[in-house]
């Protein structure tokens, strides 16, 4: 899969156009070339890592959020927790788990499940909180059971909440995702690495690779905000 | 995963490696410090007076939501990456990216902050005769300053997170050792990866502190520590 071209000791003559072996700012034909070898395969990995992260991220945070819910004492302290849980440089957290879980999935995906628990938290908090007082006590006097304010008042108007803690969390799942690369052959933070290992540069295979990582970030990012838009459009202002 | 021996041991490999190079991982934890003080230096210069700027007069928030978008959307590698495609390999171009990296953050909470100023305080201020730049300086920044702040916190620990990345390009620092596990095996990437965690987690409690002292006491809320913003590292 990789690009003949640069520097090499031994010329490897007959792989690449001019573009490619002159170096050029940026060849679509490498790009055509390699989608099926390189980008292709990299973006579907990358979409899987976030997938995985995102979900189960969600899950976990979902639960806790609701246990904070009930009892707000725990708010504090896992707020604290997690605030300095997030300033752990990605790739140091990749590191510091390979004792454990070694090079795989699973520590690339431990960390990234992490990162988005942290975002996630404090947004699904604040949404379940978001409901005015008055409303429940309506919702209250109205025979409603416990359960049943959570399920038909305080979860729907925590929607919008909830999404804006999920599109940070997607963007971000998607950004770290490329730091993944330095532990594991995968995702588009791949390309990126080996490119930065010729010996030089090859721009083509980080500029497209890295366009891909913002166009699936911003594409993910829009899904979410239609997402909104049909959940509760009520709660729909612009873009932002 | 329960730490079983091995991994236990391996864990004392890295704290011995920490305590047998504190010379090289002083050298490299300075470095480090070096191109994340440059890059937040510029970052400073240029987004946090744009941001308050903006602000005050209410235009381009187009231009702070790009900057947020910038601050969460563009991964620290690509960003790295395409700045050595221009600017070539070593310190210059990872204090760019960086500086660009934290520029996100600063001027986004920087333009909120000054922008979100209740118009009443404002005009107010300008009933008593205020100059537009007696605004700025004595009712929007005061105002502005636990947002400001918590920009320059979470840019701080952003760059200072990220640098490690900016070996990869030859920006040095600790990531050297990172990314160099055939020199400094296992023991001395995991004493690395603990000493890039102690010098963020440092800087997010220093800048903490200092946010919490430089507060005015009348707009002091809650809890600075608070909604950690988007940090892609």
């Amino acid at each position: 899969m990789r690009r003949a071209g640069g520097p090499t000791i031994i010329p490897n003559f007959g792989h690449g156009s001019s573009c490619v072996t002159g170096d050029h700012a940026f060849c679509w034909d490498w790009v055509r070339g390699h989608w099926g070898d390189t980008l292709g395969p990299a973006l579907v990995q990358h979409i899987e890592l976030t997938a995985i992260a995102v979900s189960i991220g969600f899950v976990i945070a979902f639960l806790l959020g609701l246990a904070t819910h009930r009892v707000s004492r725990i708010e504090q302290p896992v707020g604290i927790v997690s605030a300095l849980l997030y300033t752990i440089p990605s790739i140091a957290l990749f590191q510091l788990l390979v004792p454990f879980t070694g090079l795989t999935w699973t520590t690339v995906e431990i960390a990234l499940v992490s990162y988005t628990l942290v975002i996630l938290f404090p947004n699904i908090v604040q949404g379940l909180e978001s409901a005015p007082d008055d409303v429940i006590e309506a919702a209250r006097g109205m025979g409603l059971t416990r359960l049943q304010v959570l399920t038909r008042v305080e979860l729907p108007l925590a929607v919008p909440a909830i999404i804006g803690g999920l599109r940070i969390a997607v963007v971000s799942t998607v950004a770290i995702g490329t730091i993944a690369a330095f532990l594991l052959p995968t995702g588009l933070g791949y390309p990126i690495f080996l490119a930065l290992k010729e010996p030089t540069p090859f721009k083509t295979e980080i500029y497209s690779a890295g366009a891909l990582a913002v166009a699936l970030a911003i594409g993910c990012d829009g899904l979410l905000v239609v997402l909104r838009r049909v959940l509760v459009p009520w709660a729909s202002k612009g873009l932002a | 995963m329960l730490a079983d021996t091995a991994t236990m041991h391996t864990f004392v490999d890295a704290a011995r490696f920490i305590g047998n190079h504190t010379g090289l991982l002083a050298t490299k934890t300075l470095e480090q410090l070096a191109l994340s003080g440059a890059a937040l230096g510029i970052a400073l210069a240029i987004a946090l007076p744009l941001g308050v700027v903006l602000g005050h007069f209410h235009r381009g928030s187009t231009i702070a939501i790009a900057a947020s978008i910038v601050g969460r959307g563009l991964p620290s590698l690509v960003l790295i990456a395409a700045f050595l495609t221009v600017l070539g390999i070593g310190f210059v171009n990872n204090m760019v990216a960086l500086a660009v990296l934290g520029s996100g953050p600063l001027l986004t909470n920087s333009y909120d902050g000054v922008e979100r100023v209740d118009r009443d305080a404002v005009e107010a201020a300008r009933g008593m005769g205020m100059t537009g730049w007696q605004v700025l300086r004595s009712v929007e920044l005061p105002l502005a300053i636990p947002l400001i702040f918590t920009g320059i916190r979470v840019a701080a620990v952003t760059i200072v997170a990220t640098a490690p990345i900016a070996a990869i390009a030859g920006g040095g620092g600790l990531g050297d050792i990172i990314v160099n596990q055939a020199s400094y095996r296992l023991s001395g990437v995991l004493g690395a990866s603990i000493c890039v965690m102690l010098l963020s987690a440092l800087v997010f409690a220093g800048l903490a502190g200092v946010q919490i002292a430089m507060t005015p006491r009348g707009v002091r809320r809650t809890s600075v520590i608070g909604e950690p913003q988007r940090r892609e590292l």
